[in-house]
């Protein structure tokens, strides 16, 4: 268990809204609290993955700042949570990354693109300016994008899992196989619904003002689906490449391009309204440390989406190598920060809604308490 | 000089202040809201609350089962032991069916049951995340109606042509209405004035809500001449944690573990039957006990069998493996208090700790016995949290008739000047208090001042 001072202040917090409670209505982070006594590192982690920043407890909060009580559970929440990142990050060295998180993230964005755009154009020759019969595997041959993309994805999956089993065992949850499924489902369930976001009683969160709103709710499905769907896209072309021996180019009324074409759409609109809205938050809910990591995650979806767009609908022309570079350079970029970036934020989130689902099912806490009581599952 | 005029105009931005002047701009009057606070404190003692108490027969919101006037008002009378004023107190009752729904209706939210976990309460409405969500709530909705707000401004003199309100000044800006609504709470915050009634021991008092009720407001309308309801050495005192703030330290300061344990003063002595009654009936006795106490201070102790059995106090305990140890720690005689504690735990009768029940449990042969869960303080570590009185509110008002106007000395209502929620409270609660039935006098009577206000005003 570590001691610092987002650790200290947190518990600070949590004393004050335990004796407090006015807010357990509103979302889950109140709800487990209720369920301790004391809080340490793990559990605060756990308190700070569940808090889906959606505002309403700190304007609802008679000790708001300028009170002395300074309490501000979204922005110090915000913190830990990226301090949480960074701690549970896999190789351990690469969680310093989440310190200047939108530096870094900048940094390897423009290293990778202006490779990709030196690889792809020193590989094509003049072809690079050429507009091409196969569209844009004639500038960069589909095996040599598998395997650049097979290596990068094999290594950020091996990441992603292994972060995601630190988170694991810090949430003090048995092996996958031990889990109970209803409340795997629940969690599920909340995650995938944002239920958090609803404000607690379907109305809203405060979210980016004081009044209840679902817009946040909206632009976060708007983005994850879209990011899904492209995902989708994605796939689905693998699979009719290799599976079905149907190469690309593929038509406008394709699996691939229908996907791709929706989900880039969620991923532009997604991300633009998330960006928005979060410039008109109030500054205190969004934490002290974030150093970019949010706005840099959303601009990188957000140019995803677009150079994807973009070279489906300059695949034909003699800009494909150009966008087409972009988009790959954007996409590595993407795949790369995965468990070093905001991305993480889903995964953790969902363990530890699975987690409040289980201990709402046994009314006990189970993260961050010395012994796990023996449970009765009826 | 600036001047302003309106159709009405309101002191005080709480609960009461906000709902008559909403109430008076849907009715179509121009209105005036003038808040003592800045912006961030804005909401008074409202801004602190919890719940309202409304009268429902059957299920009403997120409420469940009835609680009607019958109940509510043996209720009334028992906390009140029967000083109230029952016409007003029962019209009161009547009205406040309609209270839950009138918020709902300006987008106050109340507190749906949690995932099936807690059952829904019978007599009281829980505001989703607290009284500030209901005041951002009203305050949003007076803007939306045109209502002028104005922060930061204190009422500090009044204009009256005999009984008839003529103007309000903030400073040198004048504010003048056709009516005016006084809403401004009570005057706990002022501790000048509670020293008049109190002494110096107000030095050790803690006032747990806004610093800004000042009671000046309250002060220019006796100095009208307007009559009072009340007397000024009455005031709603809870125990405390010690190391509260001295202002606005607001709910989470209290410590909820007396009754599992035993309280004793700076001499290491008990002084209360501890376990008189359930916990939430006797609370609000314990700040004037603890006022009565040499400097004010009481000392809760509890051992280790009482923990995980109350809300957690905001404040961690002072602990030790004995209770020499911890006498010594808050700075009490610990041959004393060893002594207390051992003869109280010798004095303990046969029977089972319930903290469910009233079970019985208690002392036999002490000066002071404590009457139930009377369980022995022996199994360490130790805890000790130190009370202080925290003041809730003052009961000193001034009068009212059913339409919410503001009484002469000789029994005639002033035409056009009301007065809403704390301000005059006295008038329903004479003494004690029922949860929840702050904020339900406030909505009502803010209802009542708002729609009279605009009648007198509307010429209707
Ligand atoms: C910690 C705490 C918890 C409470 N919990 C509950 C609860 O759960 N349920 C319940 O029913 N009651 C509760 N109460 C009591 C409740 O707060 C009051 O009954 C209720 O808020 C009174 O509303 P009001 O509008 O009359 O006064 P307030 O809400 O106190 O508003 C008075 C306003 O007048 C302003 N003001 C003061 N002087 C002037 C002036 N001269 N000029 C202009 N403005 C002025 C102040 O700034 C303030 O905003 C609680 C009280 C406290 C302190
Ligand atoms: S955020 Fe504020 S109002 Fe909400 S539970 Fe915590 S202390 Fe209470
Ligand atoms: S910001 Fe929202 S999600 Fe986070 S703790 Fe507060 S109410 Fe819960």
């Amino acid at each position: 268990m570590r001691s610092t001072a987002n650790v200290n202040e947190g518990a600070r917090l949590m004393a004050i809204c335990n004796a407090c409670r006015y807010c357990e209505g509103h979302c889950a982070v109140f709800q487990a609290m209720e369920l301790r006594l004391e809080f340490n590192s793990d559990n605060l982690d756990y308190l700070a993955n569940l808090c889906h920043n959606c505002g309403s407890c700190y304007h609802h909060c008679q000790y708001a700042p300028p009170h002395e009580f300074k309490l501000n559970v979204p922005g110090v929440f915000a913190d830990l949570r990226k301090e949480s990142y960074g701690q549970y990050a896999w190789p351990k060295p690469m969680g310093k990354l989440y310190n200047k998180n939108g530096l870094w993230v900048s940094i390897i964005a423009s290293v990778v693109i202006a490779l990709a755009l030196a690889l792809t154009a020193l590989g094509s020759g003049a072809d690079f300016w050429g507009v091409h019969e196969q569209e844009f595997y004639g500038v960069l041959s589909h095996n040599a994008m598998v395997s650049v993309f097979g290596t990068v994805s094999l290594f950020v999956l091996l990441a992603l899992g292994l972060s995601m089993r630190n988170f694991w065992r810090a949430m003090n949850l048995p092996a996958p196989w031990d889990l109970d499924w209803r409340s795997v489902r629940t969690g599920v369930k909340n995650a995938l619904s944002l239920k958090y976001l609803d404000g607690g009683n379907g109305q809203g969160c405060a979210y980016p003002t004081e009044a209840p709103s679902h817009i946040r709710r909206v632009f976060h499905q708007l983005t994850f689906w879209g990011f899904m769907l492209c995902f989708a896209s994605t796939s689905t072309a693998t699979v009719m490449h290799y599976g079905l021996d149907l190469p690309a180019p593929y038509g406008y009324v394709s699996l691939p391009k229908l996907f791709g074409i929706l989900g880039g759409f969620g991923l532009i609109l997604g991300p633009l309204g998330l960006l928005w809205i979060k410039r008109k938050a109030d500054r205190n809910t969004r934490g002290e440390q974030n150093q970019g990591m949010d706005i840099t995650f959303l601009w990188l979806l957000l140019a995803t989406s677009v150079t994807g767009l973009g070279l489906m609908l300059l695949a034909d022309t003699q800009w494909v190598g150009l966008t087409l570079s972009v988009h790959l350079g954007v996409v590595m970029t993407l795949f790369l920060t995965m468990p070093y970036g905001k991305f993480i934020h889903g995964f953790y989130r969902l363990i530890a809604l699975v987690a409040f689902a289980m201990e709402q099912e046994e009314h006990q806490a189970r993260v961050g308490v010395e012994q796990i009581p023996i449970k009765n599952v009826g | 000089m600036n001047s302003n005029s309106f159709d009405l105009v309101v002191a005080g931005g709480g609960q009461a202040g906000l709902i008559a002047a909403i109430v008076a701009a849907e009715a179509g009057c121009s209105v005036c809201l003038l808040e003592g606070a800045p912006l961030e404190y804005r909401g008074g003692n409202t801004r602190h609350t919890r719940n309202l108490r409304p009268m429902h027969k059957g299920p009403l919101s997120v409420l469940s089962g009835t609680y009607d006037e019958e109940e509510y008002f043996d209720d009334l009378l028992r906390v009140t032991k029967g000083k109230t004023n029952e016409p007003l107190a029962r019209m009161m009752l009547q009205r406040s069916q309609t209270s839950v729904q009138w918020l709902e209706q300006r987008g106050v939210q109340f507190q749906p049951p949690l995932g099936g976990t807690l059952h829904l309460g019978r007599t009281n409405a829980f505001f989703l995340g607290g009284g500030k969500q209901l005041v951002n709530a009203l305050f949003r909705h007076a803007e939306s109606l045109g209502v002028e707000v104005h922060y930061n401004a204190m009422v500090d003199k009044l204009d009256f042509d005999g009984d008839r309100f003529r103007a309000a000044w903030v400073g040198d800006l004048c504010f003048s209405g056709k009516t005016f609504v006084a809403a401004a709470g009570g005057f706990e915050a002022n501790l000048d004035w509670l020293r008049e009634s109190w002494g110096d021991v107000v030095d050790n008092f803690l006032i747990r809500g806004t610093p800004y009720n000042t009671g000046g407001l309250l002060k220019l309308m006796l100095e009208q001449n307007f009559q009072s309801v009340g007397t000024a050495d009455q005031c709603h005192a809870v125990a405390i944690d010690g190391r509260a703030p001295k202002f606005d330290g607001g709910i989470c300061t209290r410590v909820d573990c007396v009754s599992l344990g035993i309280v004793v003063n700076e001499n290491a002595e008990r002084f209360y039957d501890e376990g008189e009654d359930f916990w939430p009936k006797r609370y609000a006795i314990w700040g004037r006990l603890v006022a009565k106490q040499p400097n004010q201070v009481g000392h809760v102790i509890i051992d280790q069998k009482a923990i995980g059995k109350f809300m957690p106090p905001v404040f961690p305990p002072e602990k030790a493996n004995t209770i020499e140890e911890l006498a010594e720690k808050i700075g009490l005689d610990s041959k004393v208090l060893a002594k207390t504690v051992s003869d109280y735990n010798a004095a303990i009768g046969p029977g089972e700790f319930d903290h469910t029940e009233l079970d019985g449990l208690a002392t036999d042969g002490l000066a002071v016995n404590k009457t139930n869960w009377a369980r022995s303080i022996a199994t360490p570590p130790f805890y000790a949290y130190t009370l202080k009185p925290g003041i809730t509110f003052t009961y000193l008002g001034v009068k009212i008739d059913a339409q919410g106007r503001v009484l002469t000395q000789n029994g005639q209502p002033s035409p056009n000047t009301f007065a809403a929620g704390e301000i005059m409270a006295g008038n329903v609660l004479g003494e004690g208090y029922l949860a929840g039935i702050g904020m339900t006098i406030g909505n009502v009577f803010g209802q009542i001042a708002g729609e009279e206000a605009a009648r007198y005003a509307l010429n209707r």
